[in-house]
């Protein structure tokens, strides 16, 4: 799905006559990455869920924690950190759906129209990718240094909308959503470009031979054709966005009103110590986002995940 | 007639206006590696010039930083690539059970939100008494890394037709003929790419390699992080502007080079 | 030519059966071939052909029997294991590699020395020594086809197999290789084995033809034999065409028997029937059937039905095809060569046909649709 982009895109080929072989081989190369992803991704996950119920020192110390059973982070975080859980799927809802708006019709025009001149095609879609090539940080710095109050550009929309002096759009959730929506757009191109780019274009001159109009060849042929590619990205943007902090950190494009899930875990991680309590706003993020996984996996199976 | 021209405009010219979007901090940033900025900061205009350039290590915590990334990002590379092509292979050729486990084991790491794979593996590290530093940088971008890479060389090896390997082993060529003389070369251009992406990824990363460095080493994203708050030098422009460069010409240069060759095999029929 | 060696090895498959989870495409599989043949296996898709084929070669194991290739059991070697080769359907070129590479690949894998020279050979022989150095996707479906056998040959294998290499080709192509196969089988004494759905051409170049059908061989034999005396339904229908009539058994003797189809009598030569009791089915080739329009003298030796109407005719070029209906017997194909003088007949006429007693054969079994 996704990053096949980054491969040959020619159709699978298979002349039909071997059926997949069974045996060890299979396991002798599975077994290597799958220990490893036990390892460090599995167990991490079980590290976190141990940490989070970690009760603190009784000395007081900071950053001592011992083992055993107690919840008071999860109190705390559930609590006291809600406006930042509500805050982070809400942003990420709404940079979702913008990013899949601008995302589709460019995928579209990459993906449909230019297929018929491939190398402009993969050009183009090099374009798409480029920002990868450039760190996200400095991406990011860049809206930041754009968007500045002082900035020309922002002295410019001041005059033309007539606005306030005070007007200003860092550190306002708007310019949180924009940066995640600039810095996502990719993830979610790439799985749409793939849906898209596979999709049989007789397809569409028959249903337009059989009358349908171009808005409805869209909404019945082309849409439901390419839905995989849109949840994958969907999936591929909004579950990662939920844990972002770089774009709503106070240095970048936020400020300490647009705190993130991510901020919060990084504050207690990072600078107060507060182990539990960073694990447990991790755990809760990770099991939100297991049961969406897990609703998305029960509807289309995981034939289509990879 | 005249509205159906119209119509067929608008998606290339969005699209267009898409990509200037998403070119905009790209220029942005690539500009201000020739700004002739003193001081610490680099957000005002100044004067373009070519020095920052010429003297990309005067500042010599910048290019420390880079170095450690290379450093990280070329190991992790190497055994991720290994790892992951592996497991794309016996994905596609190979039938076993537990089939769906496994590719949701994949899947998960590419979903799930940096943040919380970064206080995770803290969080077993410091269950584990490990302390942090390269050697725990190294094991967490493996672990990001992988499934990119099983992605990337997956839709690779499904275009390749058995029937090659079968035709192998048909004349006479034992497993492991078959695998480096006919499979490995013809997956490679597949599994380049799943190592330049898993290289690119690795570079990039910030959140999961701050939670897990432990004060020992600075990134070059670290490093970016840091300064976000003081102010970022033009060196740091120059060098995430070298790499783009470096980025951009190896991808076209493929693209260009293997549409020229195709052109070429097709001519000669 | 004499470097290759002298002659090919026998095949022999002994109570093959091949299982796949949900269906079984070898049910009991006995099949020798001596050296030296070149040896047809036809059938439909789907009747296990090339499961079979993929046995032989080793790139499948059977479910239970033996496979036996000059004598030596090789059921379960591997692939590079046996001395047997395979022209693929699909040819399967390496891309990656030149055409000269290709064909030297068993070569270098046998560590056999002078590789390129030989390989070199090999491609003069399907007289494309000059594309030596370029690349698989540069070659037409033709070419690509012949580096495939010189790959397979230069390793001079006991046994060759040939998964319905010329269905990619059109028709002149296709005919123009069947007589250069059969040519370089014929001058190098290897054994071939031909695996096609193509019934003309296994007929043309085999010496002996295998019809398969559900997994089972149903007749083996020269292809004249086949065609002249198939002995089940399936073959009589498959291996060209055939106008059956079904009924029981009515009057046998001394050399034939006769059945009685509505009213008619038709009479096989006992040497020529399968079955001799009961319901049985018995068959002639449209050629030699011939139709009459007003009624010929009855004879012992030929039978007759009718009358009937034409409800069809067809211009094929080489032939005239008759649709011939007779009430409660059925459709009779007629087929009258094309010698210049066509019958002026035309639809709806009236008219007797009739064959040749010596002509008919009688089948092991009924057709579909007519048991009981």
């Amino acid at each position: 799905m996704a990053i096949a982009a980054f491969g040959s895109s020619q159709p699978a080929k298979t002349s039909g006559s071997a059926a997949k072989r069974a045996g060890v081989v299979a396991w002798v190369l599975l077994l290597p990455g799958l220990l490893y992803l036990t390892m460090f991704f599995m167990v991490p996950l079980v590290s976190l869920l141990v940490t989070s119920v970690m009760a603190p020192d009784p000395t007081g110390a900071i950053g001592v924690f011992n083992y055993g059973f107690d919840t008071q982070a999860y109190a705390h975080v559930t609590v006291d950190y809600l406006p930042q859980i509500m805050r982070s799927f809400g942003y990420a809802l709404v940079a979702t759906i913008v990013a899949l708006f601008i995302s589709y019709p460019l995928a579209y025009f990459v993906g449909i129209r230019l297929r018929t001149h491939p190398l402009i095609q993969k050009l183009t879609l090099t374009l798409v990718i480029a920002p990868f090539f450039i760190s996200f940080l400095l991406r990011t710095i860049a809206w930041k240094q754009i968007f500045a109050d002082d900035a020309p550009a922002m002295t410019f929309v001041r005059g033309a909308l007539h606005l306030d002096a005070t007007f200003h759009f860092l550190g306002t959730p708007g310019a949180v959503v924009w940066g995640l929506v600039y810095n996502f757009i990719p993830f979610m191109t790439l799985p749409l470009y793939t849906s898209l780019e596979r999709l049989d274009l007789r397809l569409l001159e028959a249903a337009g031979d059989l009358y349908a109009t171009p808005a409805a060849v869209f909404r019945r042929i082309t849409l439901p054709l390419t839905m995989p590619g849109v949840i994958s990205g969907t999936l591929l943007t909004f579950i990662p966005i939920t844990g972002d902090y770089v774009n709503a950190s106070r240095d970048f494009l936020g400020s300490p009103s647009t705190s993130m899930i991510g901020n919060m875990v990084q504050a207690d991680y990072l600078q107060n110590q507060d182990y539990p309590s960073a694990s447990a706003l991790s755990a809760v993020l990770m099991a939100i986002i297991l049961v969406i996984v897990t609703i998305y996996v029960k509807r289309a199976g995981t034939e289509d995940l990879l | 007639m005249k509205s159906l021209r119209l119509g067929r405009l608008v998606l290339p010219l969005y699209s267009v206006l898409a990509l200037v979007y998403l070119l905009i901090p790209i220029f942005y940033t690539i500009a201000f590696s020739f700004n002739n900025s003193t001081g610490r900061t680099n957000t005002i205009w100044q004067g373009f010039t070519l020095r920052k350039w010429a003297d990309v290590c005067a500042r010599q915590d910048v290019c420390d930083s880079v170095v450690t990334s290379l450093g990280i990002s070329a190991v992790s590379t190497l055994v991720a690539t290994i790892l992951g092509t592996a497991i794309a292979i016996a994905l596609v050729r190979y039938s076993f059970k537990g089939r769906s486990l496994v590719s949701l084991s994949l899947f998960l790491p590419m979903a799930t939100p940096e943040v919380v794979m970064g206080a995770g593996l803290a969080a077993l590290f410091y269950n584990l008494n490990f302390t942090q530093g390269y050697t725990t940088v190294i094991l967490a971008h493996i672990m990001f890394c992988l499934s990119f890479v099983v992605v990337t060389v997956k839709a690779r090896v499904q275009t390749l037709d058995p029937v090659l390997e079968e035709a192998g082993r048909d004349l006479y060529a034992n497993p492991s003929q078959v695998f480096w003389r006919i499979t490995f070369p013809l997956l490679l251009p597949g599994i380049v790419a799943g190592a330049l992406l898993s290289f690119v990824l690795s570079f990039d990363d910030f959140i999961i390699t701050y939670f897990n460095s432990g004060g020992a080493l600075t990134t070059f994203p670290m490093f970016i992080y840091v300064a976000a708050s003081k102010g970022v030098p033009a060196e740091v422009n120059v060098i995430a502007s070298m790499v783009f460069m470096l980025a951009i010409v190896i991808v076209v240069g493929t693209q260009v080079a293997s549409n020229i060759r195709q052109k070429r095999l097709m001519q000669v029929k | 030519m004499k470097e290759f060696v002298p002659a090919g090895a026998d095949l022999e498959l002994k109570n093959i059966r091949k299982e796949f989870p949900g269906f079984t495409a070898i049910e009991d599989l006995d099949l020798h071939i001596p050296a030296g043949e070149f040896f047809a296996l036809l059938g439909p898709s789907g009747c296990g052909k090339t499961t079979t084929l993929r046995i032989i070669a080793g790139l499948d194991e059977p479910t239970s029997g033996q496979v036996l290739i000059g004598g030596q059991d090789v059921t379960f070697s591997k692939p590079h294991e046996r001395q047997v080769n395979t022209v693929f359907q699909s040819y399967a070129l390496f891309p990656h590699m030149t055409i000269l590479e290709n064909v030297a690949f068993g070569l270098r894998r046998r560590k056999i020395e002078d590789p390129l020279a030989k390989a070199t050979d090999a491609l003069n022989l399907v007289e494309l020594g000059h594309v030596a150095q370029r690349r698989p996707q540069q070659l037409s479906g033709g070419q690509q086809q012949r580096v495939a056998l010189a790959r397979a040959l230069v390793n001079r294998p006991s046994l060759l197999l040939l998964d319905e290499p010329l269905g990619a080709l059109d028709l002149k192509l296709r005919r123009q290789m069947q007589i250069e196969l059969k040519a370089i089988q014929m001058e190098v004494g290897l054994t071939f084995l031909h695996v096609t759905h193509d019934q003309e051409e296994a007929m043309d170049m085999a010496d002996t033809v295998a019809v398969m059908n559900r997994g089972r061989i149903e007749q083996m034999g020269a292809p004249e034999v086949l065609y002249e005396r198939p002995k089940t339904a399936f073959v009589s229908k498959f291996l060209g065409q055939s106008n059956l009539f079904v009924g029981e058994v009515a009057e046998t003797s001394a050399n034939s028997l006769s059945i009685n189809v509505a009213g008619s009598k038709i009479t096989v030569p006992k040497e020529r029937a399968e079955k001799q009791q009961g319901k049985i089915a018995i068959g002639v080739r449209p050629e030699k059937t011939m139709f009459h329009r007003s009624k010929p003298a009855e004879s012992s030796s030929v039978n007759l039905l009718g009358p009937g109407q034409i409800k069809d005719i067809r211009f094929t070029g080489v032939s005239n095809q008759y649709l011939i209906e007779v009430p409660n017997v059925g459709d009779i194909t007629v087929f009258a060569q094309n010698v210049g003088i066509s019958p002026v007949i035309e639809l709806g006429e009236q008219v007797w046909v009739s064959f040749n007693v010596e002509h008919a054969f009688g089948l092991l079994d009924l057709p579909v649709g007519d048991e009981e």
